[in-house]
């Protein structure tokens, strides 16, 4: 396959909510649509384990009407970079493909935010959708013990996952002050739906403890088990667990439409209202314009199918239901906001970025995410800067950009 | 106030003269226009290479590795300078005949290196490939992180002032200009601002040689000496066509960096994906393994060519400004050996070599 073109109408990156709403919107139209997805099953991070079991029946519908549009799939292969005007490469177990497209719509979804803390590289301290996603592939935890840590209403569904695996939750400990999840809470009035998940969820983790403006300082490893410190109220709580699950809400995955030259505003594709970026041939979906789980990547998916394809009405028919997840994701950022004293938490031999074995008193000197790279090799590891540039940019106010190829690592012969 | 020198670029070449002339009491404003060594010195190698094709870049490629193992023993370790030594390759008879006249070349000048027979050079390199016919191991030369030893040449230096993010827009007499329309006064100027010195110097003739460069993940051991091949010589100097070569370097953080490629006449400093694969091709044929391994960034650069391949190094007619520029790819090895003579020139000092091959008052023939 190597050497192989494929030439399409729309080229959809990403076969998570965004891309599967993108692809049926797109199809509407009859042309050719193809989505490109790095792992061997549709349904993103969030949906792949259970699609087409017991999958939510938003996603059971969208894969049916996949299949029956007869579009595209095109699994296990990662973009890794650009060729000429308007095709992208990718990597597949047969090689390097090219991809040509009229129309590119960046569906790539986000991925954690890992905070830098003293302990948090010692085996046993996961992140939070990391281990989840471990679970669901075959990861035993029936009966151990586990502290969920960080911010974001992502916890309380790893929590509630864990726990129905067979894990004893210790505590979710979540950062948010109280005062701003209650406001939260009541925002969700305007969101019914939202709220009676919440709800059911927050029942059936009933007994757990949820302290709020509460969050982890530190790991360490005594004997076989961890040692987590938790700062609550100015005093300091250890719980003993097998694993700790740290996630500090999502950072979105804006490698590629970096790359294409879209103009990133305050981290995210900045989108008109029908999600086109600063390039006309290239539309975004989901998390990459900005953190608003499921409903706005289902709802934005389907406007930038619409778009793409020039069904301008149908996409301008659902402006005003995208307005109401903006305002969603919108007060999930107000609510989940980092605060400061996370800043305080690493000390000057904790890794920041553990590719490269870069510690936070070296960095802590440079003025920018450039010098820190270039003298320290910060974010040059495999990872390419994935986990410390977000950890940078919380850190140090850093801009955290120079993306380059290749967005992944890639076999040099498929380079 | 004024300053006895103003050097503009903190690149490695501006970061050594700055380190040199601070060491004799002058005082010294180091200006860069972006940020420390993030012009081609952040995009190159790290070879610290003695090299052969005249005689002038001889002595000064060897006059400035004396100088880094001098300054190797005070050189902080995450600077990873390394003698790994030089293995050039020959693929076949007629490339060791060039082995022989290399050896012959560096022998005669007191450098020792050692011919390696197809057995010997499998032995040094087990991820070649078979049936290369040699190679000459250059035991001293070695390689560094230029850009940590940038900062440590800074630190060395440290200068009386360093001016960074703000871009020199005209030299004068007396001193510099600044965009933001400061004057920095000095006695002294000395122009190492690299692809930017013709813009401020326009008797310099300095022509933007691209270069693309690939690192792998982490292979400890995979190659263990910096290996060029001696189809090098014959590719890399034609100037009309792009060329490519293999070029690989063992960085001690166990990653490979995989050259080279040279390209004239091109401003885009986007990867050209074309000519990336013509290089890695090139480098796969020499040594096949590398196909497997995981590359994790690729970039490009733009060496400061001249048209007779050496550097513009000393005093610019009768002016006060001093041009340190124009090293092409070899402004590591020779930042330390340009630092030298242009200290020995401001002072009125004889060099340990001939000055007057580097002269930018010298007829530069255009080829």
């Amino acid at each position: 396959m190597s050497g192989t073109t494929i030439t399409t109408d729309i080229l959809i990156i990403g076969g998570g909510p965004a891309g599967m709403a993108a692809a049926v919107a797109a199809s509407e139209s009859g042309r050719r649509v193809t989505i490109v997805d790095d792992n061997p099953r549709l349904g993103g991070q969030i949906w792949r384990a259970e699609l087409g079991k017991n999958g939510s029946p938003d996603a059971n519908k969208l894969l049916a009407a996949l299949a029956e549009r007869r579009i595209d799939l095109i699994n296990n292969a990662q973009i890794f970079g650009t060729d000429r005007d308007r095709s992208l490469l990718a990597e597949t177990g047969a090689g390097t493909i090219t991809l040509g497209y009229n129309k590119l719509i960046v569906a790539t979804g986000a991925r954690e935010r890992f905070l830098a803390f003293p302990g948090w590289t010692l085996p046993g301290v996961f992140g939070a959708g990391g281990l989840q996603a471990l679970v669901k592939g075959g990861f035993d935890v029936s009966g151990k013990r586990i502290l969920v840590a960080g911010t974001g209403p992502l916890l309380l569904v790893v929590a509630e996952y864990l726990r129905s695996k067979g894990a004893q939750i210790a505590a979710i400990v979540e950062q948010a002050p109280v005062s701003k999840i209650i406001r939260f809470g009541l925002g969700l009035w305007n969101a019914p739906a939202k709220l009676a998940q919440g709800l059911e969820l927050r029942s059936r983790l009933a007994g757990i403890p949820y302290p709020k403006g509460s969050w982890i300082k530190s790991v360490r490893k005594t004997g076989e088990m961890l040692t987590a410190a938790i700062s609550k109220g100015g005093r300091e709580r250890q719980f003993e667990c097998e694993y700790v699950a740290c996630g500090f809400h999502l950072v979105p995955n804006i490698e590629l439409p970096s790359l294409l030259g879209c103009s990133i505003v305050q981290g995210f594709v900045s989108v008109d209202e029908y999600q086109r970026s600063s390039i006309p041939t290239i539309l975004a979906a989901g998390e990459p314009t900005g953190i608003g789980g499921v409903e706005a990547a289902l709802i934005e998916g389907k406007i930038a199918g619409f778009a793409s394809t020039d069904e301008t009405r149908k996409a301008e028919a659902l402006f005003a239901k995208r307005d109401r997840t903006s305002r969603f994701a919108e007060s999930l950022k107000a609510t989940f906001a980092l605060r400061n004293e996370l800043l305080t938490l690493a000390e000057a031999e904790t890794f920041v970025c553990r590719c490269e074995d870069v510690t936070f008193g070296v960095l802590k000197d440079f003025n920018s995410w450039r010098e820190a790279k270039l003298q320290t090799r910060c974010g040059m590891g495999p990872c390419q800067g994935r986990v410390c540039g977000a950890a940078c940019e919380f850190l140090f106010k850093w801009h955290v950009d120079s993306v380059r190829p290749p967005i992944f690592p890639v076999k040099l012969e498929n380079l | 106030m004024t300053y006895d020198i103003a050097i503009i670029g903190a690149g490695i070449v501006g970061a050594a003269c700055a380190a040199s002339l601070s060491r004799e009491g002058m005082s010294v404003a180091l200006i860069e226009a972006k940020g420390i060594a993030t012009g081609t010195t952040a995009a190159g190698m790290g070879h610290i290479v003695v090299m052969d094709d005249s005689e002038a870049q001889f002595a000064l490629s060897d006059l400035s590795q004396k100088l880094w193992n001098e300054m190797a023993t005070r050189l902080p370790t995450d600077c990873e300078y390394e003698h790994c030594g030089t293995i050039w390759v020959a693929a076949d008879e007629q490339e060791m005949a060039e082995v022989r006249r290399k050896h012959a070349f560096y022998s005669a000048r007191g450098l020792t290196s050692e011919v390696l027979d197809e057995k010997a050079l499998h032995d040094a390199e087990p991820n070649l490939r078979e049936g290369l016919a040699g190679g000459l191991l250059v035991t001293g030369d070695s390689v560094v992180y230029q850009l940590k030893a940038t900062s440590y040449l800074i630190e060395d230096a440290k200068p009386a002032k360093v001016i960074s993010g703000r871009k020199v827009t005209n030299v004068a007499s007396d001193g510099v200009w600044l965009e933001t329309n400061e004057k920095i006064r000095a006695k002294y100027i000395v122009n190492a601002a690299g692809i930017g010195a013709a813009s401020l110097s326009p008797e310099l003739k300095i022509i933007k040689r691209k270069g693309h460069l690939v690192i792998t993940d982490r292979y400890p051991g995979f190659v263990s000496h910096q290996l060029i091949e001696l189809g090098y010589l014959k590719s890399a100097h034609g100037k009309d066509s792009d060329s490519v070569a293999f070029n690989a370097q063992p960085r001690s953080t166990g990653q490979i960096l995989l050259g080279s490629s040279r390209q004239f006449g091109i401003d885009d400093a986007g990867v050209d994906r074309e000519l990336l694969r013509r290089m890695t091709s090139r480098a796969f044929e020499y040594m096949p393994r590398l196909r497997e391994l995981s590359a994790v960034r690729t970039w490009t650069g733009f060496r400061p060519a001249t048209p007779d391949n050496l550097p513009y190094i000393g005093r610019i007619g009768d002016s006060n400004v001093f041009a340190a520029a124009g090293h092409e790819g070899l402004g590591i090895t020779t930042s330390l050996g340009t630092a030298e003579l242009i200290t020995d020139e401001i002072l009125g000092r004889d060099s340990r070599i001939d000055r007057t091959p580097y002269s930018p008052n010298r007829e530069v023939a255009a080829h």
